[in-house]
């Protein structure tokens, strides 16, 4: 076990840390949350600056544009850009986390000079539209019917979950296009242009009171046929390729993110007398010392990825975990500022107010209830580790 | 950075889980409970002989000059196969660099036991203080904060307790502790503690392991309803969310082991409190759950689920209170 960097990756983090010195500064103020075009503007705006500096696509291997870094290297970018307060892939995440990689691997020559360059240059921004109403956890069961006519498929039903739809040029679209009851083995992968007539978006509003995904209804869309990757039928296991570009960095800078969020809170308590508390520190500690082991675990992820270049499963006891604490450092968040919490407003001058203001922990703690939600719910991980790692017989 | 197991790592691990399964089987050490518990000495020098205690101690020592991250990986499956006996005060006190030396810890002849300074009552009174396998030890450390000092058994009052929580752990009762021979001093005693958050968090991840490993396994055997129990979520949750702990306080123990050896990686004291936090809270939550799992079975002497379970409290103790443990991470990090 050796938890030093080579010299050649201690380079390539120098470098990456003084090109983030340099351009952090000049992206100007992260903007509003809920400004979604303001927000694509930021955020693609710093991917051409990746672009332009060669970290775009910093886990894409070469043929796909990418910089084909090692899973370490990987884990370096993703620090040292937590590190600078960098925007992360942002309203790219589609294109660059899941889309794009589909189309590096299934895509044809023509359809990869197609998508893939303006995905690593920003210049066009993807949205998902893999759950629906009705296939949710089960997402083989899901009923969206696209039917061929000509060169092209016409699409309808309804998806959900869909993030930044209002600002996305593509949707990676899973459809049925066998029979009903044809589940994993009648699903299509198509890439559906956010321009054609017969898309409508309806925002749903959180619980957080913002608008971060929404519905889509499609009533008749026509894909063309050309944007298919894959076989007809073959999308699920097109989807599932995506999976394999996973290499034990997903959702690592959110430990990262939160080790400096609990150091805040610690000031916070420190500046509300909260911390002369046993049980304050005590619980401060706790939290502190399980983030340390997510950190190690996602370096053993990482490890195990640079060496088998297979994912393991490692990636859902990680995710499970990581998920779980995020709850409870927005709950000690809430603890620490009493009646503060019940105010969204910020509330300059009263004791809730310290190093982060009351309106930022209320907003973590209620984000916290999505952590066990998204990206496969708490009860799936637990599922895949019962079956997967141990071998426990299916329900 | 490579964060998995070397070979060799990977070797040592295999072959004290050997040394183990062939020296230490679990019939072996249930037969024991029967008898006068004390010490098996023959095999505590098979552990000697193994490099058990001298694995840290340099080469130029007639030690095998390996780091804490060996140590932690050979403690694990120590843990893992309930072996009985001050292996970790044995091996901190063997003579690894910076630590103390007592003569004929590494080889096995000298069987060293440590307890925490017990806190004074401020009358020179001391509140009773519990010694493990004390009837074996040929030296009892004392550590507090100000330093370690060495105490001949021969000089200390014993009483035996005739039911301890761990039936392989057996104890006496010490109402008064002579003041001994100092023999280090404080920097020392945090060296000292820090070890021992490692390689007792090691211990406990194997505890943890294997009561983890118990529960699958009788989940997949066990049937109700026509089913392996194993199958109904209810009971696949429980045994998923003991993976998830024993394999995060795994990497933390790991974690803090390597930052031990590799200076510069992180802060080992830091590291080293919150591995044996996470490590007693996984084994005393796994060994929990894994009688949840066994069902009426686990509440029976036979299941040896809770032997596990009195492990991890023993384990607990020596490596402190978990709230001194939370309140140096809080405090450092």
């Amino acid at each position: 076990m050796d938890l030093r960097y080579s010299e050649a990756e201690e380079r390539f983090r120098s470098e990456l840390r003084a090109w983030l010195a340099d351009v952090v500064p000049r992206l100007g103020p992260k903007v509003s949350a809920l400004d979604w075009p303001a927000r694509r503007v930021y955020d693609t705006t710093f991917q051409r600056m990746l672009y332009d500096a060669g970290y775009a696509g910093i886990d894409w291997p070469v043929e796909g544009g990418g910089r084909a870094a090692s899973p370490v290297e990987h884990l370096i970018y993703l620090e040292e850009l937590e590190r600078a307060h960098a925007p992360y892939v942002g309203v790219n995440f589609v294109g660059l986390l899941h889309a794009g990689p589909t189309i590096v691997v299934e895509g044809t020559p023509e359809q990869r000079a197609r998508f893939l360059p303006p995905i690593l240059r920003g210049d066009e921004v993807w949205c998902q539209g893999f759950s629906e109403p009705g296939a949710g956890s089960d997402l083989a069961s899901l009923r969206t019917k696209a039917v061929r006519d000509g060169d092209e498929y016409i699409v309808t039903g309804s998806k959900i979950w869909t993030s930044h739809a209002e600002v996305a040029d593509y949707c990676e679209l899973l459809v049925r296009t066998g029979d009903e009851d044809s589940r994993h083995r009648g699903i299509t992968w198509l890439a559906m242009p956010m321009d054609r007539p017969g898309i409508d978006f309806r925002p749903l509003k959180t619980i957080a009171g913002s608008t971060e995904f929404g519905e889509l209804f499609l009533d008749g869309v026509r894909v063309p046929v050309a944007n298919r990757m894959g076989d007809e039928n073959d999308g699920w296991r097109v989807t599932m390729v995506t999976l394999s570009f996973e290499r034990g960095t997903a959702f690592v800078s959110e430990v990262l993110q939160s080790m400096e969020f609990l150091r805040e809170l610690r000031a916070l308590a420190q500046r509300t007398g909260a911390w002369s508390a046993g049980d304050v520190r005590r619980r401060m500690g706790h939290l502190g010392a399980e983030l340390d082991a997510l950190w190690a675990l996602a370096r053993r992820n990482v490890s195990q990825a640079a060496r088998t270049s297979v994912p393991g499963v490692g990636g859902s006891v990680y995710k499970l975990g990581l998920s779980e604490i995020r709850q409870r450092i927005g709950e000690f968040g809430m603890d620490l500022i009493d009646g503060a919490g019940l105010s969204w407003d910020e509330l300059d001058g009263l004791d809730g107010r310290g190093p982060i203001g009351n309106a930022e922990l209320v907003n973590t703690w209620v984000h916290g209830f999505s952590r066990t939600i998204a990206a496969g719910t708490s009860q799936i991980q637990r599922n895949i580790i019962a079956e997967r790692i141990l071998g426990l017989p299916k329900g | 950075m490579d964060f998995e197991l070397s070979e060799d790592e990977a070797a040592l691990a295999d072959g004290i889980r050997s040394l183990c399964a062939g020296r230490f089987p679990l019939e072996r050490l249930r037969a024991a409970e029967d008898g006068d518990g004390l010490l098996d000495t023959e095999a505590w020098s098979e552990l000697a002989e193994a490099g058990v205690f001298s694995l840290q101690v340099p080469e130029a020592a007639g030690g095998v000059g390996l780091g804490m991250a060996a140590a932690a990986v050979v403690f694990e499956e120590l843990g893992r196969a309930l072996v009985p006996g001050p292996l970790l005060a044995t091996h901190l006190a063997a003579g690894l660099p910076g630590s103390v030396t007592v003569d004929g810890a590494a080889d096995g002849k000298t069987v060293v036991g440590a307890v925490r300074r017990p806190p004074s009552t401020g009358t020179g009174v001391f509140v009773p203080t519990l010694v493990a396998h004390f009837s074996s030890l040929g030296v009892l450390l004392v550590v507090g904060d100000d330093g370690i000092t060495a105490v001949d058994p021969a000089d200390i009052d014993a009483v035996r307790i005739r039911r301890p929580l761990d039936p392989l752990t057996p104890l006496w009762r010490v109402d008064h502790l002579p003041k001994g021979r100092l023999i280090a001093g404080p920097e020392q005693a945090r060296q000292w503690r820090r070890s021992q958050s490692v390689l007792g968090g090691a211990l406990l991840v194997g505890l943890a392991t294997a009561n983890l490993e118990m529960a699958v396994a009788y989940a997949k055997q066990r049937e109700q309803f026509g089913k392996p129990i194993g199958s109904f979520q209810a009971v696949k949750h429980m045994c998923a969310d003991m993976l998830v702990a024993a394999e995060t306080a795994r990497a933390a123990v790991h974690a803090a082991a390597v930052t031990i050896d590799q200076p510069g990686v992180g802060d080992p004291d830091r590291a080293a409190a919150g591995a044996a936090l996470l490590a007693a809270e996984a084994a005393i939550k796994n060994g929990k759950t894994s009688i949840q799992v066994h069902g009426g079975m686990g509440f029976t002497w036979e299941v040896p689920a809770h032997l596990y379970l009195m492990r991890a409290r023993v384990l607990g103790e020596a490596i402190g209170p978990i709230d001194e443990l939370a309140e140096l991470v809080a405090e450092i990090y």
